[in-house]
């Protein structure tokens, strides 16, 4: 599986760290609310199919990535930095 | 009973084959049921089994989407052990290594159990240290255990390399005597013969596509052989969890879909008569009667339900195994195929009622299913038949995740890659 780092370009899937499902939202870390705590901590979407996922280049650049990967094939349809200014600014692809 | 006797095979022999029976039925579903049980892989069959022999139910129905055996019941690398740490775990797999015991007599089906010894290596004083503390916590709770020398090690597999020269030199290991391997698509075909025979309806390409509710209710399945009614339904489809449960509008679960690869070699002469697992990485072996050296490591790890992986894995796990036997550097690989594992958040499985009125559901088995194959079953009846878990799944639930009562085997915190 090669997964086109938004700033190195196609690298090795061993380069990558999986971050997992992408979909969660972390709670205010002031928050008492245990079940959204709950939700972000333990819960995850396993759709058989598109997933959004957090990958990071850790074997490379070190980019966190948004990854758009098909469960079922392992076709990856998009990769964006998690924060898209950054690639801009250091002279990769926005 | 005796359809597989000498003399039975003799004479089947002598008649050209033609005579043999098929070993279960293949009924078209029934309207209704008393139970469903969604998934004819090991712990659906164990669980229909139980069911009828434990409780009595045997107006029950096991919907299998493929052939029978088609997942991971016949994908597993074959171990059986139970030398986990934590009470509930150990409890629970030590009731089914029990049960494993008398699997064979139990079902009159030969599942070749083969108590021939689990061993973990370790490479580090601070590693063997933690599996004399795993082993006493073993021995405490009366199961099997002793911590093995390299020269002990040795003795019992001449091929492994101890040299102090080696990259993580061997210090010791913790076997366990009584775990070995059975084959796993006796294990299916006994489970799915001795259900049929009390009468259960072992229904196969009969793949679930919907459930059926009143209310909040769920009252049966839709499928692609049509619906089917039953007053409770258990759901045991492993990797598939995420599916099937999404079906009945159930999108989270503590759960992720992943997938682990595992490897035969060609057949070579006995080498290896116990399994093995190499303590620096991740790697697990043995020895198949047919000869083929059967490994495998860690996930791929990454949300898959493609049953394949990537090259890393296996690279890891080839350099693992001639790590430990580097005579086999030239022995060349013969298969690779995947599986799909449902990974929980906490390593441990989930056997419960609910989360939906007449819903059950079995599932989390990381990737340690087999081993769990007749325990599985057995909670699982019981939890379906009485309405409430046995005492050794009683803390299996999926509210543990909410009150924070992980079963955390490794201590490591949530995390889908933990077994």
């Amino acid at each position: 599986m090669l997964i086109n780092c938004p700033y190195c370009g196609p690298r090795d899937v061993s380069e990558f760290t999986y971050q997992g499902d992408g979909n969660r939202e972390r709670p205010d870390p002031a928050s008492q609310d245990i079940e959204a705590w709950n939700a972000y901590v333990y819960d995850r979407l396993n759709p058989a199919g598109d997933h959004n996922e957090i990958w990071q280049h850790s074997g490379g650049c070190r980019m966190h990535m948004r990854v758009v990967r098909n469960t079922l094939t392992h076709l990856i349809s998009s990769v964006a930095p998690v924060r898209p200014h950054a690639a801009a600014r250091h002279g990769g692809k926005p | 009973m005796a359809e597989y006797s000498a003399f039975a095979l003799l004479k089947n022999a002598l008649n050209g084959n033609k005579d043999w029976k098929p070993a279960w039925r293949k009924p078209d579903p029934k309207p209704s049921y008393d139970v469903i049980v969604v998934g004819g892989g090991g712990h659906g069959l164990s669980t229909a089994y139980y069911l009828a022999k434990e409780h009595g139910i045997t107006n029950v129905a096991v919907l299998e989407k493929g052939y029978l055996g088609s997942g991971n019941v016949g994908r597993n690398t074959v171990t059986v052990r139970s030398n986990y740490l934590l009470p509930a775990n150990q409890r629970f797999y030590e009731h089914s290594m029990k049960l494993w015991e008398n699997l064979s007599h139990d079902l009159n089906y030969n599942v070749m159990f083969s108590q021939r010894g689990v061993l973990n290596l370790a490479h580090t004083p601070a590693q063997l240290d933690d599996l004399a503390r795993r082993g006493n916590a073993l021995r405490h709770e009366g199961i099997d255990s002793e911590l093995m020398t390299p020269a002990a090690i040795k003795r019992l597999m001449p091929a492994i390399d101890i040299s102090p020269n080696a990259r993580f030199p061997i210090v010791g290991g913790l076997m366990q005597p009584r775990a070995g391997t059975a084959r796993h698509d006796a294990v299916a075909w006994g489970y799915a013969r001795g259900a049929d025979r009390r009468g259960v309806d072992i229904i196969e390409n009969c793949e679930v596509t919907g459930f059926l509710r009143e209310g909040d209710r769920i009252v049966g399945v839709t499928t692609t052989r049509g619906e089917i009614r039953a007053k409770k339904v258990g759901v045991a489809v492993a990797g598939s969890t995420g599916r099937v449960m999404a079906l009945a509008g159930i999108e989270r679960l503590p759960i992720e879909s992943h997938v682990l690869q595992a490897f035969v070699s060609e057949s070579i002469k006995p080498f290896l008569d116990t399994v093995v697992t190499f303590g620096m990485g991740h790697c697990y072996v043995n020895q198949s009667d047919k000869g083929g050296i059967v490994c495998g490591g860690d996930i791929d790890g990454y949300n898959s339900y493609a049953q394949r992986g990537n090259m890393p894995i296996i690279e890891d796990v080839m350099s693992e195994l001639l790590a430990m036997f580097p005579a086999l550097a030239s022995v060349r690989m013969l298969r690779a195929w995947g599986g799909l594992c449902d990974m929980s958040m906490d390593g441990s499985p989930i056997i419960t009622k609910g989360p939906l009125p007449g819903l059950y559901l079995n599932c989390g088995w990381c990737y340690g299913g087999f081993k769990a194959t007749p325990a599985s079953g057995f909670c699982f009846a019981h939890t379906i038949a009485r309405d409430e878990p046995h005492e050794l799944n009683a803390p299996f639930t999926l509210e543990r995740f909410h009150r924070g009562i992980l079963i955390d085997e490794k201590g490591q915190g949530a995390t889908p890659r933990l077994h």
